[in-house]
């Protein structure tokens, strides 16, 4: 005999109580990755924030003729060691531009060492307590004070923390993806076009697809042998420089674009490819005057997810040696050059605790970029999003 | 026990003395799927050891009526149901029945079998494990056999137990699902159009099937095909728009239909 | 420089070509249409047909003469090549432009041409795949031509500087006829971080999806998806100072409280920290797996009076057990294969341990200091690089091979077609 609600009810409480830990289980996976998104965000913004601001301190420049020779007697020996010696060096060069300087003294302000930057912003320096004292009464006297550090974004890479910046890599990586987008871009297109609308079901086709799953999973470091194997070793392409960069980053690049275009193309609806057979258009003509188009933002939120990808890889391009100190932004695609992540990376190995706080800052600017990218993109995506 | 029928806005009048035990009584049940309203009011006595049949147009509303019986359609996010369900002297609709046992209880056969990808010894044994209704080992044996032997089962696939139980004809996976509904030993099993996407033999074979089952269960079951509710139902309810516009037994329903609308749809007028 | 003139020139050139191509046949096509002809194609379709006979020929040259000037190195100069396939171009303009004529079937041409042109274009995914495999491949085997690929698969000893400090005779040779590169250490590196980030990424993930795609409201969905994949987009050199910077100093200090000595380089601040990186792979793949379970069968499990918790273990997730299998084993290709996590947070120092409170290094690693040393790209200990490489590219391709079979055998079951 069947029993009664009341009694199966009874016996299933220890069953709904796992049923709800499981739940919550479930749920609590989904919380720890939040909570660990927050954590890292909220300790890169911590470590990173202090490089927004940059220590400056105002002292006597006396521009004596020894200066000119010799910077640093150009300032009082108690400031000597508290001056960027990035600046100390721009004297000499400052004097012979300018003949009237010789002979004065002028009071101005002037980057600090990273010494004087890490104590303003509260963390621990090598300092002597004599210049410690220093310091104090300068930041009294209203001498020394943070300010936005704008050379953070003009200047290049240097071997100086107070000077260092990112403009020069940002140069590198916005070279590095134009060579990448005009290689994966077209290629990528071209491919999931023959693949959607010329290609006919056979063994060359089946390979193709297989290569191209294979091509996204491969890991990319080995792009990198590829890079230093065929384009630097076999073509030739200089090394560091932003065309083998680039191109390698294509390829790494070309399995997203390809599969995200094929998803776009496919998206049309055949009436519309045998509306336009119907008024006699080739298949060529049919694709390009009303696929494409029609499947344009799909394959651009794919081509920027892509690049968006391609924007934060380091490994292949350590290979092919991305990560040599330069400090000038590369006028050219052969120049060596380096992008923000290598950037990043290179900062990251420096001990200072001046390079710490500028590698966080780093991140902080690259995930700023890389939100916009696909925020861009899922915005595309929304607004041509089409319901057929 | 003697029932009539009686409610406001759809009178249905049941004529026939029976001595049948009610097993679910039905009150002014209204159902939304979210603004849409798909069963108005229906009102519907289910007797123990008979087969109920429910007839009517296509969308009418009686699967949603059906799975409103074991409470599947909670499963539905933007469902609101009203009314009263009763059973064992409780409205299974409001809270304080609990649907994982009322399910228990109020078993269900899908239109499309849908045997779970594991061994036909497991597809039966599954459920019971978990209601702890018996142990594993020789009990757990002889009630997958009692099942699969009580859905006409046993002899086709004695000695396949182990195979998926997605590797048997569409018939066989049907009463495939009867014998693992049987086996968790419900009082009522719901069935929504369980033949439609059969052949004509497997038709028959579970027909059949039901004729015996309703020996120790109560059925409810939808169907398209007016001949099978002719062949196997003790009780026949008309749906239409969501109402029950016509509700009897089977022989009086079919010869002689108290309402036009009725007899238009069971002589195939629409519908 | 010179190659970038070189290419400028090309380009131009290629360039200046194609655009007289297309204005010349373009005018030549009405021309002859205003005398009255009548043209089987458009004059557009003439245009675009001058233009391939000129930049077709041109890029063709200019592409094999690369590849001969790679393989032969200034065989002639690179100015000549450029001058070679401009000149063929615009003899291809000449030709092409006196083909230009009412029965020229223009449009077929033109339309055979975008097919080759395609498939040029689609076999290059073919040569990088292709190109990947030959180029580790071949000087793989020049370095096995150098030591034995015996021991590298099974030596305990990787130490390709005293190869270099032995070639100068600077140092005595070590045991035997064995050898300094010994892979072991660096597989059970490997080994162990990859190992640790799956039993983070795996339970997480997995549990993140059946929550995804079993209890979270719509709402819930719609913010936990982005979240995930704004977990995804995190480059991994950022992963990698997150896990140096932050995750190894708490580690050590956790070690410490407990009693345990952990290195600042240890193997589990790389591996949880990678382990969360492939959180969102698991879980986005593991939820569209597990949402494609067909509705009907957690009705089937529901309707006899199973809660959901049974539903899901008992039915749901063995039915979905392939697809997340599958999923599994591309996050354990992608641990495989992760270079920066662990160049940033791992230990240099070869160490064969299973303690991964110690510092240890990797396949990735080395990878990476065998080609950033100063090393001579000739010696063995540059050329163990590929040799390395080619472990990796073996390895996850059998990976990737496996986890697509699962999946289509999950989707054949199903009938699934979104996977
Ligand atoms: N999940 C749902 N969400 C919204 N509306 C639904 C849902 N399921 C059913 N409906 C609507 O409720 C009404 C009744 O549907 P129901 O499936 O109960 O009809 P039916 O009588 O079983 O029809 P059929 O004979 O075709 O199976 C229909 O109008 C249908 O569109
Ligand atoms: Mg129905």
């Amino acid at each position: 005999m069947a029993q009664s609600l009341d009694d199966i009810s009874r016996q299933l409480k220890k069953r709904h109580r796992k049923s709800a830990r499981m739940k919550w289980l479930s749920m609590s996976a989904l919380i720890a990755a939040g909570i660990f998104l927050l954590f890292f965000l909220a300790d890169m913004l911590i470590k990173g924030m202090p490089a927004f601001q940059q220590a400056y301190i105002q002292v006597e420049v006396d521009y004596n003729e020894r200066a000119a020779e010799l910077p640093l007697a150009a300032v009082e020996a108690d400031y000597r060691e508290l001056v960027s010696r990035g600046y100390l060096r721009l004297i000499p060069g400052r004097m012979a531009e300018d003949d009237s300087l010789l002979g004065t003294t002028q009071t101005e302000w002037v980057l600090a060492d990273d010494a004087v930057d890490q104590y303003l912003k509260g963390g621990k320096a090598r300092l002597k307590d004599k210049q410690v004292a220093v310091i104090d009464r300068m930041v009294e006297e209203g001498r020394a004070e943070l300010r936005f550090n704008t050379g953070f974004f003009t200047n290049g890479d240097s071997k100086l923390p107070e000077m260092a910046g990112l403009a020069s890599a940002a140069i590198g990586s916005v070279l590095v993806l134009i060579v990448t987008l005009a290689f994966a871009f077209p290629v990528g297109v071209m491919t999931a076009v023959y693949l959607e609308e010329f290609a006919p079901d056979n063994r060359f086709t089946r390979f193709l697809e297989i290569n191209i799953n294979n091509l996204a999973a491969i890991p990319s470091i080995l792009f990198g042998l590829l890079g230093l194997a065929i384009f630097i070793n076999f073509f030739g392409a200089p090394r560091s420089s932003a065309l083998a960069g680039g191109l390698t980053l294509g390829l790494m690049t070309l399995p997203i674009i390809i599969i995200t275009s094929r998803a776009a193309l496919r998206a049309v609806p055949d009436s519309i490819r045998q509306a336009a057979y119907g008024v006699g258009a080739t298949r060529w003509q049919t694709v390009r005057d009303h696929v494409l188009p029609l499947s344009m933002p799909g394959i651009l939120t794919g081509s920027i997810i892509g690049l968006a990808q391609a924007l934060g890889e380091t490994a292949p391009l350590i290979i092919i040696g991305m990560i040599a100190y330069i400090p000038d932004a590369p006028g050219s695609f052969t120049q060596a050059a380096t992008v923000l992540p290598a950037q990043i990376f290179t900062w990251a190995g420096m001990p200072e605790s001046a390079y710490v706080e500028r590698t966080a800052a780093g991140i902080l600017v690259l995930l700023s970029v890389l939100i916009t990218l696909n925020a861009t993109a899922v915005y595309l995506r929304k607004k041509f999003e089409h319901r057929w | 026990m003697t029932t009539k029928l009686a409610s406001p806005g759809a009178p249905v009048t049941f004529n026939q003395e029976t001595t049948h035990d009610l097993e679910l009584t039905v009150r002014d049940l209204k159902l939304w799927y979210g603004d849409k309203q798909a069963l108005h009011g229906i009102d519907l006595d289910v007797y123990q050891n008979n087969i109920t049949a429910l007839i009517g147009p296509s969308g009418c509303g009686k699967s949603t009526f059906l799975r409103c019986l074991n409470r599947m359609n909670d499963l539905i996010p933007s469902v609101r149901a009203e009314g009263e369900i009763m059973m064992e002297g409780k409205n299974v609709l409001s809270k304080q029945v609990d649907e994982v046992a009322l399910r228990k209880k109020v078993g269900m056969v899908f239109q499309k079998p849908n045997p779970f990808p594991k061994s036909i010894y497991e597809n039966i044994a599954y459920a019971p494990r978990m209601h702890d209704i018996v142990s594993k080992g020789s009990e757990q044996d002889e009630l997958v056999e009692r099942s699969l032997r009580a859905a006409g089962l046993w002899d086709e696939v004695k000695d396949q137990l182990d195979k998926p139980g997605t590797s048997l004809s569409g018939g066989q996976q049907q009463r495939l699902c009867i014998a693992r509904t049987i086996a968790v030993q419900p009082s009522v099993i719901l069935m929504d159009e369980p033949t439609s996407a059969l052949d004509p033999i497997s038709t028959a074979t579970i027909e059949e099937l039901m004729h015996e089952l309703k020996q120790d269960f109560t059925i409810v079951v939808v169907t398209h095909n007016m001949q099978q509710a002719a062949r196997v139902a003790d009780y026949t309810a008309f749906f239409h728009l969501g109402k029950v516009i016509e509700y009897n037994d089977t022989a009086t329903m079919f010869s002689t239909p108290e309402k036009q609308q009725t007899e238009d749809y069971i002589t195939g007028r629409y519908g | 420089m010179q190659t970038d003139q070189i290419l400028m020139t090309f380009f131009a050139g290629v360039l200046f070509l194609g655009v007289l191509g297309f204005f010349l046949g373009r005018s030549k096509a009405a021309r002859v249409r205003a005398g009255g002809a009548h043209m089987h194609s458009q004059p557009d379709q003439y245009a675009w047909f001058t233009v391939l006979s000129a930049a077709g020929p041109a890029v063709v040259v200019a592409m094999l003469a690369a590849i001969v000037l790679g393989v032969f190195e200034s065989a002639f100069p690179g100015w000549l090549a450029v001058v070679g396939a401009l000149g063929l171009g615009a003899f291809g303009l000449f030709v092409g432009l006196n083909r230009v004529r009412p029965e020229l079937r223009a449009r077929d041409s033109l339309e055979r041409a975008v097919k080759w042109v395609l498939i040029g274009a689609a076999s290059i995914s073919i040569l990088a795949t292709f190109g990947i495999l030959f180029s580790i491949l071949f000087e793989a085997i020049r370095f096995f031509q150098m030591e034995s690929f015996w021991y590298f698969i099974t030596g305990t000893n990787w130490a390709p500087g005293d190869a270099f400090l032995e070639g100068a005779g600077r140092a005595e040779a070590s045991e035997g006829p064995s050898g300094n590169f010994g892979a072991l250490p660096l597989f059970a590196g490997t080994f162990m971080i990859t190992a640790i980030a799956m039993l983070v990424a795996v339970p997480i993930g997995v549990s993140a999806a059946i929550y995804m795609s079993e209890y979270a409201p719509s709402k819930v969905r719609d913010v936990a998806k982005p979240v995930l994949e704004v977990l995804a987009g995190i480059p991994t050199v950022v992963y990698g100072f997150f896990a140096a910077i932050t995750v190894a100093p708490l580690i050590v200090s956790a070690a410490d409280s407990v009693g345990l000595e952990a290195s600042f380089n240890n193997a589990l601040a790389p591996g949880i920290v990678m382990g969360i990186m492939i959180i969102p792979f698991i879980s986005s793949l593991s939820d569209d797996v597990i949402s494609s379970v067909p509705t009907a069968m957690r009705q089937g499990s529901l309707a006899l009076g199973t809660t959901r918790n049974e539903t899901i273990r008992h039915v749901v997730l063995p039915a979905a057990l392939p697809g997340i299998v599958s999923a599994t084993l591309l996050g354990v290709s992608r641990a495989l294969g992760e270079t920066m996590i662990v160049v940033m947070a791992a230990g240099m120092r070869p160490n064969l341990t299973a303690n991964p409170l110690e510092d240890m290094t990797t396949v990735t690693v080395s990878i990476v200091s065998a080609l950033t040393g100063d090393n001579e790209f000739e010696s063995a200990a540059t050329l163990s690089a590929f040799a390395l490489g080619l472990m990796l590219f073996v390895v996850t391709l059998a990976l990737n091979f496996v986890s697509v079979v699962m999946i289509r055998r999950f989707r054949e079951k199903y009938a699934v077609n979104n996977l």
